[in-house]
């Protein structure tokens, strides 16, 4: 093992070990590209902030890759064409958040063709602005699961200084094995991608954070790491190693302010699936259509890693993999940690979708509202330092003000309380809660 | 969409999926196995103190626990709660600590007593388990040594005792007068000391003679038998090595912070050898301190009491430090011969204030008045 | 005996002499209130409601007696409570009608079709936030009962997994109109008997697919009822509060799904489908 030298070993405090990480359902399963549909319905709003204005109407001939949503403000991105056809009526179908939202329905033509490609970019000879608008046509969002923009992230205000540069590939979540598989089989997309996106803010340091579980995916890394100027870091198996503030600790040893943004700490954190999309579109020039999605989950015919354009829906994907053995007890978008249930299998999938999974329904957790016992395993469990079992039985009296004296606003959701909880109280939901709760408060006084 | 394609795929139901929160994985842990667990390690001391007391001791362990499910059932029943809560295995969990915490010549009633004491007084009139502020058995022992002093201070000999005694001053605690009658058959029962119940009994002055028994009741061969358990007291707290066992135990699968005994017992170490070091007359040597009376219990399973302690580390040792301390204020200079359960109690009632000054600071946190100022 | 006489002697001295402290120190300390503040207190309800926006009720009283808010302003009281209060301060009682609220939804578990398993807290602010509740609709009643919590007065009920309004309780503060996540309670004018029990301004036919009694946005109660009686908020007819239309409209509009109801029909239907 002499590549063991080659990198060091970090975590950071609190977290937990899951029993049973799934990831041997697809981790030996390559990136299979999914065949054409006869119709792709995509989402319109699929990044945080402002969402893009449709700008065609039906009945327009759109080709592969062509901006049929605009940007609308800084914090918004457009909306390519995943394939080439004709627009449908516009309609609204549900949402991965339980709402309806509308969506661009495209008829394929069946030929694919690309429309015309932006030019490519001499990355290594341009400005940062260069590459950051690049970066912003091509529509990419942060794929890792928040869906923030990524050009937005990129663009810090003058007074901070960002020195280090982190790619998140950690993929902490169980069962999930799409930026695995990404790593392994697109290892120059991956660091030529955080090159560029070093070159867009002019940083020098370059980390790529992986756990420890992928061992080929880092020996695959290291071996062109030095190319591109790229240190990996090999991180500990533990939940949630690539939560952004916990990674940056582990990598640089520094603390985000509490309710801060990584650029307070001098930092920028992308995923591996981001700096890909990133290569594609200032090398290729290629817009952001398509990703790499984890269809997974003991139900499951066949699991399996598959490259989905954006506008296949739930049901597509599943009969991708072979549909399901027995009917599934909970369908989740996303990992299994920090994912979220869905209700209908017509969602379509977006930007951030790392993952479809389907448990059984044996495997289903029901929680009970047992009382908390004080044994303080969530205190232990909690990678922000917030003590989560005082915090939820705060909330179930509606004691929201103390809550907020107590930073329940820090929570990042994670879920690691409520793994590790043996009365199976539903915490997170309750954090949620008091998160929604206080932020209505927060906007009425600020209305006043 | 799904139509099209026409084959044999099958898809899910959607009208059978749940939703529910994320994390949507849990780990294969519950109260109930939590329970199991503490059971599981006392297991060592209740096998010792029924070899040591008999089958006295056996009664008196099933009296409690019988006594203790029963009234959670039907409290249960009265207050028209799902009787699937009994299953969770904390009332037994309660009953076998009183057991342990009671004399083996303890009667069925004043077991049932107990039992009241700590399942309703102790744990539901708070709204039962995870609302209680005070450990149960503990609530109970104390109310039964102040409500009936009588029993809760009498001992009986373990079976290993002998005319013998280790000692030369031991022979209170460790050699009753009557063993011999008893084995005869002449008697029926008698009782016996306990080391701490005979000191607090002597003189606390700078004599020379009793600074010799101190040395005496702390010599290696005293030690040993208070090591392994042959020497009066409750059925639980004689024999420190089960004691340990359960507690290797408790730590291993992570169901105590280890802060909190070994902040308690360090605590008492430190503070009864600085006593015992300035003023040899007023009290013996920490090991005797450690060894006998309930301490070794107490600090291993009653002040780690998941509810009754703090739900932090700083939390933890302040709340062991605490323990300890007062354990041995009571001990060297109070009324009561033992203070561990006074003790517990006390710092029981000190945990929300412990809990809030050791509040741990969110990661990444710098000013804490500042945020709380504007929240 | 004479230990007792002294014992009596001191006890008796020391409540003089306490007594007298006393007295002085509440004189020379007094803090000058108007009485009127106690008095309007007492023409207030006293239940605390903070329907008014205040406090309590003589947080309220001292807004009036300072002329910062209008006796109207109290959704409990009655007209009566309302001029007496006026009286009292010396100023104009005005005209205010009292409101009360009104679940705008017909879904409850009959009614709506599609609702999945959901295990969590139970409470509506939490169930929306899970893939927005476990109902199909996105507009509906969720029939977790926050509201039912919220209010002070036990003015709302769930039957049958939807909250419903009991009338004669409901004073109008306004509590439920805050707590539901989904604002599908309003505050209505007690004039009005007819209301559109649908909150969802989707098209019909995804409505359809979920309830089987939405508005389906056909404009029959428009057609019917006099011009501004009715208006559309995009697929969903509602009612002008301003203007409400009389109860014999659900006969003449005719409502092909049935969610344009008098208020009272609404109440005994759920409470039939129950029994």
């Amino acid at each position: 093992m002499s590549a063991k030298s080659a990198y060091k070993v970090v975590t950071f405090s609190g977290g937990v070990h899951p029993d049973y990480d799934g990831k041997d359902l697809t981790r030996e399963c390559a990136i299979t590209e999914a065949p054409l549909l006869d119709q792709y319905q995509v989402i319109v709003h699929q990044n945080i902030g402002a969402p893009p204005k449709v700008i065609v109407n039906t009945g327009d001939e759109v080709k592969k890759g062509q901006v049929i949503a605009e940007a609308n403000g800084f914090v918004s991105v457009p909306l390519h064409a995943p394939t080439s056809g004709e627009i449908g009526k516009p309609i609204e179908v549900p949402g991965p958040m339980g709402t309806n939202v509308p969506v661009v329905v495209i008829d394929a033509d069946g030929k694919d063709e690309w429309g015309e490609l932006m030019p490519p970019i001499d990355w290594k000879n341009s400005d940062g602005d260069t590459i950051k608008d690049r970066i912003r046509a091509a529509g990419i969002v942060g794929m890792g699961g928040a869906a923030f923009p990524t050009h937005v992230k990129l663009s810090p205000p003058a007074d901070k200084k960002i020195d280090y540069m982190i790619l998140n590939g950690a993929e902490c979540e169980p069962y999930l094995t799409a930026d695995h598989r990404l790593m392994l089989e697109q290892p120059e997309k991956v660091l030529a991608g955080a090159a560029i996106l070093a070159k867009s803010i002019g940083v020098e340091n370059i980390y790529i954070g992986i756990e420890l579980n992928k061992q080929n995916a880092i020996d695959t890394l290291l071996a062109k790491a030095d190319e591109y100027n790229v240190k990996i870091i090999g991180l500990k198996v533990l939940y949630p190693q690539g939560a952004e503030k916990q990674l940056i600790y582990a990598a640089t040893g520094r603390k985000v302010p509490a309710g801060g943004l990584p650029m307070e700490a001098g930092c920028v954190v992308q995923n591996v699936a981001t700096a890909a999309a990133v290569f594609d579109a200032v090398v290729e020039g290629k817009p952001l259509i398509e990703r790499i999605t984890t269809i997974t989950g003991t139900p499951v015919v066949k699991p399996g890693n598959w490259k989905l354009r954006m506008g296949y829906t739930v049901a597509q994907a599943l009969e991708l993999a072979g549909g399901v053995k027995e009917n599934p007890g909970k369908l989740i978008l996303g990992g299994p940690m920090m994912g979220f249930a869905q209700k209908s299998l017509q969602v379509p999938i977006a930007k951030n979708s790392s993952g479809i999974l389907l448990l059984a329904r044996n495997e289903v957790v029901q929680y009970e509202s047992m009382p908390c016992i004080r044994c303080g395993k969530c205190v232990g469990a909690c990678p922000m330092n917030l003590l989560p079992g005082t915090l939820s039985s705060q909330i179930e009296s509606e004691s929201f003000d103390l809550a907020e004296q107590y930073n329940v606003m820090d929570c990042i959701e994670c879920g690691s309380c409520a793994y590790i909880c043996p009365s199976n109280r539903p915490l997170v939901q309750h954090f949620r809660r008091a998160k929604a709760e206080i932020n209505m408060k927060r906007r009425a006084q600020q209305k006043k | 969409m799904s139509e099209e394609i026409v084959n044999e795929i099958k898809l899910p139901n959607e009208s059978e999926l749940i939703l529910s929160s994320s994390p949507h994985l849990h780990v294969k842990q519950d109260i109930r196995k939590i329970m199991l667990t503490v059971l599981i390690a006392l297991l060592p001391t209740t096998v010792a103190g029924i070899y040591f007391f008999g089958f006295d001791a056996l009664k008196v362990i099933f009296y409690c626990v019988a006594f203790c499910v029963l009234l959670e059932m039907l409290w249960f029943k009265m207050a028209g709660k799902p009787m699937s809560t009994v299953k969770d295995g904390s009332a037994a969990l309660t009953g076998l600590l009183l057991a342990l915490n009671l004399s083996s010549a303890m009667p069925w009633w004043v077991c049932l007593i107990g039992a009241l004491l700590a399942i309703w007084l102790g744990k539901q009139v708070f709204g039962g388990l995870g609302h209680n502020p005070f450990n149960p058995a503990l609530v109970a022992r104390v109310g039964l040594l102040i409500g009936l002093p009588g029993y809760m201070t009498t001992w009986v000999p373990t079976k290993l005792m002998t005319q013998t005694p280790v000692t030369e001053y031991s022979k209170q605690f460790f050699s009753p007068t009557g063993l011999t009658d008893l084995a005869a058959g002449n008697l029926d029962a008698i009782t016996c000391a306990t080391p701490l119940g005979v000191l607090g009994t002597t003189e606390k002055i700078l004599d020379t003679t009793v600074q010799a028994t101190f040395l005496d009741v702390s010599s290696l061969d005293a030690c040993w038998q208070y090591f392994i358990g042959n020497v009066g007291g409750c059925i639980g707290e004689v024999s420190a090595l089960a004691l340990l066992i359960g507690g290797v135990i408790l730590v291993a699968t992570k169901l105590i912070k280890w802060q909190v005994p070994v902040a308690y017992i360090g605590s008492v170490a430190i503070f009864t050898y600085i006593i015992s070091s300035i003023w040899p007359g007023v009290t013996p040597m920490p090991l005797f301190h450690i060894l006998t009376g309930g301490l070794l219990i107490g600090a291993i399973f009653m002040a780690t009491d998941m509810v009754t302690s703090p739900m932090t580390t700083t939390g933890a040792v302040i709340f062991g430090v605490g323990c300890g301390i007062i354990t041995c204020l009571i001990r060297i200079w109070g009324n009561y011969p033992e203070g561990v359960s006074f003790s517990i109690l006390f710092m029981n009632a000190l945990v929300p204030l412990i809990d809030r000054f050791a509040r741990t600071k969110p990661f990444g946190f710098k000013k804490l008045i500042a945020k709380g100022a504007d929240a | 005996m004479e230990t007792m006489w002294i014992a009596v002697a001191v006890l008796a001295g020391m409540g003089i002499i306490l007594g007298a402290t006393i007295g002085i120190a509440a004189k020379i300390f007094k803090v000058e209130t108007d009485p009127r503040i106690e008095l309007v207190t007492e023409l207030l309800p006293g239940v605390n409601c903070g329907g008014c926006g205040k406090a309590g009720c003589a947080d309220f009283a001292k807004a009036l007696v300072a002329g910062e808010e209008q006796p109207g302003k109290c959704p409990v009281c009655s007209q009566e409570a309302v001029s007496s209060i006026a009286r009292a301060l010396g100023i104009e009682a005005g005209e205010t009608e009292k409101k009360v609220a009104v679940v705008l939804c017909s879904g409850d578990n009959n009614k709506s079709k599609v609702k999945v398993l959901y295990n969590g807290v139970s409470d509506c602010v939490s169930a929306s936030l899970i893939a927005g509740g476990p109902k199909g609709c996105a507009y509906g009643c969720l029939g977790m009962a926050s509201c039912a919590r919220a209010c002070p007065f036990q003015a709302i009920e769930i039957i049958n997994g939807l909250a419903v309004v009991h009338p004669h309780l409901c004073v109008g503060c306004g509590k439920c109109v805050e707590t539901c996540p989904r604002d599908l309670v309003k505050l209505t004018p007690i004039s009005a008997k007819v209301h559109v029990y649908c909150n969802s301004p989707e098209k019909a036919p995804i409505k359809k697919k979920v309830c089987t009694e939405p508005c389906i946005g056909c404009r029959k109660c428009l057609k019917a009822g006099e011009e501004g009686q009715f208006i559309m908020r995009g697929f969903l007819a509602e009612v002008n509060y301003d203007n409400a239309p009389d109860t014999d409209i659900t006969e003449k509009a005719a409502c092909p799904t049935g969610c344009l109801k008098i208020a009272k029909n609404h109440l005994a239907i759920e409470q039939a489908e129950v029994a």
